[in-house]
């Protein structure tokens, strides 16, 4: 079974996700900041993160910079999530590594042709 | 709405764009009447109906474009784009060389998701900056889809569903919540309506045909006649794509599976007039 870390500072998101998730297979995880997700990271890497932006402490773009400068040999796939939808904040997030962008708000649709995007679930379209 | 309603629905709409109705799905296509009722100023469906029994023909088109399934996205159906980058236009690109012309028909391209994903394919390959020239047409019955496929104009549910996010900025202008497709994916394409009932004489010789998620709702007399004509206009090495779960072989005598991509059709060799069942060669069919 894979794994997805769902990194979001919202209780309600983090929720919603991962039952999406689990739907999809998924063995899940969550963190409620980008420090927090780096320290579940450390301690068993996860095959996806689906990432928000704006959170206390470290944001999604920070933790993507700080995960993808970890030389852990680990590669997991990054997808952000986040209701920062402008081409400017797209660009610099694939810029620092993500694979893919969902623009909030999302549904099950979205995040299976996301995912599907990247490898991860089976295109069902 | 009652049984001899609902009959005569079905029959204008057979006969007038080949859709076919089943009584299952009555209550479906009493919602999807509620608008055209309210747009025309009618009280009921029913007062609706007995309108159509005058030919009025803007109304018989808004009743039809009702009842059209226009759900889409773009690179729907994934392994049909996958087959066309890596099988058909390769060959294609070999076989024509010389002449340096492509030309494509989106069959049924309801708001434009399809051929804009044939649009950037090509332009993946770079075949204008290489002085080809591309002729890609796109049609659908439905006037209203036309409008909105040519003005390349879609939600951000809309371009979230099977575009890549380097697709999405690389190729679409944001405004505001929505996403417009760049003025060259836009130029690519002749956008049209077109009832696939109607004579195909118009079109050129072509080399690719998408004809999706269509024909499916098409009876059998009907799908016979498409294909047939889609025969006609397509070149003998071209190739024809429909979607996934559906078939063509069987039903046609005129094509052959490709092993290994399922959708994808080739042309057999030519049949003969006379092995051709009566009937299968319409332009049209018969009110």
């Amino acid at each position: 079974m894979k794994t997805c870390l769902v990194v979001d500072d919202s209780r309600v998101i983090r929720k919603i996700a991962c039952r999406i998730l689990q739907d999809l297979s998924y063995e899940t995880e969550e963190a409620e900041n980008g420090i927090m997700a780096l320290e579940s990271c450390r301690r068993r890497m996860p095959d996806v993160i689906l990432l928000d932006w704006q959170m206390p402490q470290m944001t999604g773009i920070e933790f993507l910079r700080a995960l993808r400068s970890e030389a852990s040999g680990h590669h997991p796939v990054v997808v952000f999530c986040t209701t920062e939808n402008d081409v400017v904040h797209i660009t610099e997030a694939l810029g620092a590594g993500a694979d893919e962008y969902i623009m909030k708000p999302f549904d099950r649709e979205i995040i299976e042709a996301k995912f599907a995007e990247v490898g991860l679930v089976m295109a069902q379209r | 709405m009652n049984q001899q309603d609902f009959a005569y629905l079905a029959d204008v709409l057979r006969r007038r764009s080949g859709l076919m109705l089943t009584e299952k799905k009555t209550h479906l296509v009493e919602s999807r009447l509620v608008p055209v009722m309210r747009r025309f100023g009618f009280r009921d469906v029913g007062s609706l109906l007995k309108e159509l029994h005058y030919g009025h023909e803007a109304l018989v088109q808004a009743v039809i474009e009702a009842m059209t399934t226009n759900d889409s996205s773009f690179f729907r159906d994934r392994k049909t784009f996958e087959e066309f980058r890596d099988i058909v236009l390769p060959t294609l690109m070999v076989d024509r060389a010389e002449s340096k012309h492509l030309r494509i028909w989106c069959a049924a391209c309801a708001a434009g998701q399809e051929p804009y994903s044939v649009a950037m394919i090509l332009e993946d390959f770079k075949l204008l900056a290489k002085g080809w020239t591309i002729t890609l047409i796109a049609t659908d019955i439905n006037s209203q889809m036309i409008t909105r496929a040519q003005e390349g104009l879609y939600s951000q549910f809309e371009v979230q569903r099977g575009l890549p996010i380097r697709r999405l900025v690389g190729n679409f202008m944001q405004e505001g919540t929505n996403w417009r497709i760049s003025d060259s994916l836009r130029r690519m394409v002749t956008f049209r309506t077109f009832n696939l009932l109607d004579s195909f004489g118009w079109l050129p010789d072509l080399d690719v045909i998408f004809c999706r998620n269509v024909l499916m709702y098409f009876d059998h007399k009907t799908r016979l006649s498409v294909f047939d004509r889609i025969g006609d206009v397509l070149a003998q090495d071209g190739a024809l794509l429909v979607g996934p779960a559906e078939l063509v072989s069987g039903l046609t005598i005129g094509y052959a599976p490709s092993e290994g991509a399922p959708g994808l059709y080739y042309k057999t060799e030519p049949v003969p007039l006379h092995r051709r069942a009566a009937g299968q060669r319409l332009d049209r069919i018969p009110a």
